[in-house]
């Protein structure tokens, strides 16, 4: 059979060589938006075509190497790339959803003073995740890690005249941080006791080396590398990060949250499931830090009225069902749901920009209203991200979540499904307040601007992918076997069918009598503030980190450690106020010490002499 | 004879006035004449000494001692003068106060 390695290759390195490009060069607008789409539309268009070769075969390892990178006597690290049906998945869904978003982008930003500096990052931001998920060794995974990191940093702050974009730049990257620390502390860990970063030999090795009952160091390892997910994919603990950044452009909201950064966290933990099947501890770590982010998510999606904030919070609910998923030992479903994911928020993201383009830079919902007829095309896109997010049935999150569900009963974790089937209640109500608030109801500002074709057309699109994109990739299940299934009961077939029904009518009533965006009771009131601060966890964190440290900061201010370099200055410059004054150019002065010494010298000598 | 605690007193004075001389003049020719005068003390007492070890076999090591330091003095008078003339030529002064321009 033919070798592919060579196109393999490409994939990272094309979106690479055009960011490469951008940033040496000064072409026009026409050119940066066809080198920057064209790369990343001919690595889609390569992912579609290995997605073609490897549709038949559910067992297959392509390797690939851009050289060597680090290579001493103990340690040899590669720009290996390594194409199995999870990274297939996973460049599909980067490629193809960052394409699209690419395209959608030469359109929302084609006014931008800064349209070459965007693509730059955009390629970059796209070019460091397929190096995340294609690498065969944990450094160059950490490396994609970084760069995904890095490029987020920039877009979250691309309007840096503004200063509060900044700050959630600098939020968001310093949060990720905290993950990414405990990251380099478990490849070390890992390092050490394996004596291999390369990520299928430590899953081998793993096995050899540590044993179910002798797990902690394994339990270690596993722990340090789920602090670096959930820094990634903003889960509890460190989860507020992901609705600051919704300062950044809407498109790269939506690469954020679709394809790229926060899927990190979800890939690096199916990446290495057989090392955490070693530490069912932490798995259910897993799984509790997933159901809490998911309730933690929706109900504050439950009382935003910034339209990208809901996406923002509904993003780290689903990202929470995802963490469930790996938790419960079904990673195969959990990279299913991403994928299906992918496809809806990229679909409600670049809507919602479209949304905010037509509008002047309108946020929030409750100005807008009775767009329906306004905006057809944006309208059906929501609908159809709407209801895949609230997984109505037969549309694609509706196949990804059930199977979440169906394997969480599966693994015998009865009061997570609860909780789980809880949060699909809200999400499917928040999905339909967004959408009754936006598009239904009496108009409030009409559109000035129609959206550009290039965003229609990426909107229709991603409207099919949104409605039929939840087929279960066959290798997935293959390389990472669900858990055996089981008879569901009546209720728990049918429920998480029903409730989204039962929420969008609970929605509709609450909508019709006009209970939306007022708050009625001071009870309320106060719960609403804490849904709405997600949780209060960024008045937590300033009690907790930021206060007492901006206090040690203060008492610090001298720097207690100064004090002791800034003394031996003070001593020398003394010494040398004293030392100076003797030279002083006075030829009869210089004289006069010479006498002197001679005097004292001579009578010291002499008397020495004499008492002798 | 003279006495030796005579010629050792005169050597003293000289130098002392010498010294005196360096510390207190400000003018750079009247530093070197008595830098001159510091010399001769010295030698002085050189000669004194060598005559008065010549007791038993006669010494003339002092005489001999103030020949050398009479060539040293002249040379170095030689590059003292020329280097006072070049000052003030330059300066117009020879106040050794206000010359400290090699401080900075």
């Amino acid at each position: 059979m033919t070798d592919y390695s060579s196109l393999l290759s490409l994939i990272p390195m094309l979106p690479l060589l055009s960011a490469v490009i951008l940033l040496f060069s000064n072409p026009s607008r026409l050119w940066v938006s066809i080198l920057a789409v064209g790369s990343i539309t001919s690595v889609a268009l390569i992912s579609l075509f290995l997605n073609y070769v490897y549709w038949q075969q559910t067992d297959f390892i392509l390797k690939a190497s851009l050289g060597s990178w680090i290579d001493i006597a103990q340690l040899s690290i590669g720009f290996g790339l390594y194409l199995d049906a999870l990274s297939l998945v996973m460049i599909t869904i980067i490629s193809g959803v960052g394409a699209l978003i690419h395209l959608y982008s030469t359109g929302f930003m084609y006014q931008d003073n800064s349209f070459k500096r965007y693509f730059t990052y955009l390629n970059l931001f796209v070019s460091a995740m397929l190096f995340l998920v294609l690498a065969d060794n944990l450094l160059l995974l950490y490396l994609g890690w970084e760069g995904v990191g890095l490029c987020s940093y920039l877009l979250i702050g691309f309007w840096y005249q503004d200063s509060s974009n900044n700050f959630a730049a600098n939020k968001a990257f310093l949060m990720t941080r905290i993950g990414d620390t405990a990251m380099a502390i478990g490849l070390f860990l890992l390092f050490t006791h394996l004596g291999t970063l390369d990520i299928q030999e430590i899953q081998a090795k793993a096995h050899t080396v540590w044993s179910l009952s002798d797990n902690t160091i394994a339990s270690l390892c596993c722990l340090l590398l789920l602090g670096g997910a959930v820094g990634k994919s903003a889960q509890f603990p460190l989860q507020n990060w992901l609705p600051d950044a919704m300062a950044g452009p809407t498109p790269v909201s939506a690469l954020i949250h679709a394809a790229t950064m926060v899927t990190a966290g979800i890939y690096l933990i199916a990446r290495n499931s057989q090392l955490f099947q070693l530490a069912p501890d932490v798995l259910y770590i897993v799984a509790l830090i997933g159901t809490f982010t998911l309730l933690l998510g929706a109900s504050a999606a439950m009382v935003q009225s910034d339209l990208k904030r809901i996406l923002a919070y509904s993003t780290i609910s689903q990202l929470g069902y995802m963490f469930l998923a790996l938790g419960v030992g079904a990673s195969a479903s959990a990279v299913f749901h991403l994928m299906t994911h992918a496809f809806f928020k990229a679909l409600l993201f670049l809507s919602a920009g479209a949304l905010i383009y037509s509008l002047h830079h309108e946020h929030n919902i409750f100005k807008m209203g009775g767009l329906f007829k306004k905006l057809p095309v944006v309208a059906v896109s929501f609908a159809i991200g709407c209801s895949a997010l609230a997984s109505l049935p037969f549309t694609s999150g509706f196949f990804s979540k059930e199977l979440i569900l169906e394997q969480v009963i599966a693994s015998n974790h009865i009061a997570l499904w609860w909780v789980a089937v809880l949060g699909a209640f809200i999400t499917a109500f928040y999905s339909a307040r967004l959408f009754f608030v936006v598009f239904l109801g009496q108009t409030q500002l009409s559109p000035n601007n129609n959206p550009t074709k290039a965003m229609s057309m990426t909107l229709t699109i991603l409207c099919i992918f949104a409605l039929f994109g939840g087929i279960q990739p066959t290798g997935l299940t293959t390389l990472m076997p669900p858990l055996s299934s089981v008879n569901l009961t009546f209720l728990q077939h049918w429920l998480p069918i029903i409730l989204p029904f039962i929420a969008i009518s609970v929605a509709w009533w609450m909508f019709k009598t006009n209970r939306f965006g007022k708050t009625q009771h001071s009870t309320f009131k106060d719960i609403h503030q804490f849904l709405k601060s997600g949780w209060a966890f960024d008045s937590i964190y300033n009690v907790i980190f930021i206060i007492p440290f901006k206090y040690l900061c203060q008492l610090n201010k001298h720097d207690a450690i100064d004090l002791f370099y800034r003394l031996i200055e003070k001593i020398s410059s003394v010494l040398h106020n004293i030392f100076s004054k003797f030279q002083n150019g006075q030829l009869r002065s210089y004289n006069a010490s010479l006498v002197i010494f001679c005097i004292l010298a001579f009578t010291w000598f002499i008397s020495g002499e004499l008492i002798r | 004879m003279i006495p030796i605690s005579w010629i050792l007193f005169l050597s003293l004075s000289l130098f002392s006035i010498g010294i005196f001389g360096v510390l207190a003049r400000r003018n750079l020719l009247f530093i070197l004449i008595s830098l001159e005068l510091m010399l001769n003390a010295v030698v002085i007492l050189f000669i004194a000494g060598s005559r008065y070890h010549s007791v038993p076999v006669a010494n003339s090591d002092g005489q001999i001692m103030y020949l050398l330091v009479l060539t040293l003095a002249a040379s170095e008078i030689a590059v003292g003068l020329s280097l006072v003339i070049h000052m003030y030529r330059q300066h117009h002064h020879l106040d050794i106060d206000k010359l400290n321009k090699l401080r900075d």
